[in-house]
């Protein structure tokens, strides 16, 4: 059983990351055993914007994506910059297959400085992830500022954690591997008029 | 084994210069660069084909033809030719009226292109990419092999009583690679037909062409054509030489660092790592392509990309020079090297005509 967690903070230390942690923490106790590994994008910031100009990840950044596409659960989590995911965030998930997440369980979470950007996870990050058919939990976590010397935070990740350890462990859809390959008279008989 | 370069055409500024050739300035380079490559004892030259800028090359036959009549040896081919945007009837008859003029050196690769907008610009939707390579191309493959033709498909109106003039050259259609970046069923397309399999090599990692070149070989001992280690494979690959690596690499570097296609990205040093792009001595060179054998296997056809990204025509034929000299007879000794005897030479006119002779015989 593994979680992925990919944090999308810039600074050090990050609330995002801080964010990050207490969802796999919440996570992880409610699925024994389970290994977590956290990929902080901001070590492959350059990786990833070479990946977008050469069209294939360096070392580094490919073992992380397949970290994120081989886990069994993923915890996601990025600042809201301009009302919405950062470019960042955003990049590394353009690097990946559109379909590698496909039937994933996924948690999705942000930080802020202000509450007024919470819908931001609603109206960007879920329909993100609903394009790659992966499986949002209902609950959503933003963490602003306040959040942290407030009540309510706590709750939320539990509630999102055990959202999303009931479904890690599910049935997932069988993706095509590169190399299957639909027979040829197949593929010719389907465009016989 | 066959050695040659490919050209994607691009009119590219040099950036140690800031100057840009113009169209004409690139097109008679290119013709340039294909007579040089015969002088210096390469085998093949290929050309793409483009239909937007920054690139010349529209019309591979009417190039080609005019290298076939300047040229005495080298082998004339495309790298590739669009099988989804091009109309296949059209295809056959050019590629037939170059076999004849060029006495039968004339092979093809079949591409699908990467730029979307080519598609609705000849009418066609990218979406049915796949599907019009494998419909055009069965339809270009019966007009080179039956007399008259009655077809029927989905993307071009029917023919009744076709036949497709002139009729290859003695009979023998000239031989058709597959080019592929990234798709599994053109590799089941090659296996299917026979056909040789082209691996760019250029762009990516070996691991992702090694999966792809992995598939055609079994596919093509699938479709009993042979054993996978006697299916036809072909590959690209990036160089610069200098003497000293050293010289390679600081002439190099500005027209790596603005590349079209991968400038302002990773370092130099960083890309020679993880693609088969080699900037040093011809040594290095020499080494780093032996390689390719014992990622892909042995294979039949090396072809070299050395005149992109704004390199100035008298240094592509310094390269051209140092390739033909220095690099492409070491390797043809060293690839003969333990080479298994059941593994072909690349198909070419006269080895197709012995074999559809020999089976006339029997």
């Amino acid at each position: 059983m593994k979680l992925a967690v990919v944090s999308a903070g810039l600074s050090q230390p990050s609330s995002t990351r801080l964010l990050a942690d207490r969802l796999a923490a919440a996570s992880a106790a409610r699925l024994p055993g389970a290994e977590i590994e956290v990929i902080e994008l901001r070590d492959l910031a350059v990786d990833i914007a070479n990946n977008l100009v050469t069209g294939f990840p360096a070392a580094k950044l490919r073992r992380a994506v397949e970290a994120v596409t081989s886990a069994d659960g993923l915890i996601a989590v990025t600042p809201i910059f301009t009302a919405s995911y950062s470019g960042l965030f955003k990049s590394f998930f353009d690097v990946i297959e559109n379909d590698a997440l496909a039937g994933k369980p996924v948690l999705i979470a942000a930080t802020g400085g202000t509450a007024r950007h919470s819908l931001a996870l609603e109206h960007a990050l879920r329909p993100m992830f609903a394009y790659l058919r992966a499986i949002v939990v209902p609950t959503a976590v933003y963490a602003a500022s306040e959040d942290w010397g407030a009540e309510g935070l706590p709750e939320r990740v539990e509630r999102a954690a055990g959202e999303l350890a009931g479904l890690v462990g599910g049935a997932r859809p069988v993706i095509q591997e590169d190399d299957e390959v639909v027979p040829f008279e197949q593929q010719l008989a389907a465009l016989r008029p | 084994m066959q050695f040659g370069i490919f050209t994607v055409s691009d009119v590219t500024t040099d950036p140690t210069t800031g100057r840009t050739p113009t169209e004409a300035e690139r097109i008679k380079a290119m013709v340039a660069i294909a007579l040089k490559a015969e002088e210096v004892g390469l085998d093949v030259f290929a050309t793409g084909e483009h239909h937007n800028p920054p690139f010349v090359a529209s019309s591979p036959t009417t190039m080609l033809g005019y290298i076939a009549a300047r040229t005495e040896r080298l082998i004339l081919s495309t790298s590739t030719t669009l099988i989804t945007t091009n109309d296949p009837v059209k295809i056959a008859e050019d590629f037939a009226m170059l076999q004849h003029l060029s006495d039968g050196r004339v092979d093809l690769m079949m591409g699908r292109g990467n730029t979307g907008p080519v598609y609705p610009w000849f009418g066609k939707d990218i979406r049915d990419g796949i599907p019009l390579a494998i419909e055009n191309y069965s339809l270009l493959h019966r007009l080179w092999r039956e007399p008259v033709v009655d077809w029927e498909g989905r993307f071009r109106t029917p023919l009744q009583g076709y036949t497709s003039t002139p009729a290859p050259l003695d009979g023998v259609p000239p031989f058709v690679w597959h080019g592929s970046i990234r798709s599994p069923e053109i590799a089941e397309q090659a296996a299917y037909y026979g056909d040789g399999f082209f691996a760019n090599n250029i762009f990516w990692p070996k691991e992702h062409y090694q999966r792809l070149i992995s598939l055609y070989r079994r596919r093509y001992a699938h479709y009993g054509h042979g054993l996978p280690e006697e299916a036809i494979v072909g590959l690209g690959g990036q160089v610069f030489m200098r003497k000293n690596s050293q010289d390679a690499i600081r002439e190099f570097r500005p027209y790596f660092d603005n590349a079209p296609v991968y400038g302002h990205g990773p370092s130099l040093e960083e890309f020679m790592a993880e693609t088969p792009l080699t900037v040093g001595s011809p040594d290095q060179v020499i080494e780093r392509t032996l390689k390719f054998r014992e990622y892909f296997g042995d294979y039949q056809r090396q072809l070299f990309l050395m005149d992109h990204a704004g390199l100035p025509l008298k240094t592509v034929l310094e390269q051209l020079d140092i390739l033909g000299e220095e690099v492409v007879p070491v390797l043809r000794k060293e690839f003969a090297v333990g080479r298994p005897a059941n593994v072909p030479d690349a198909p070419t006119h006269q080895s197709l005509l012995a074999k559809a002779t020999a089976a006339v015989g029997v």
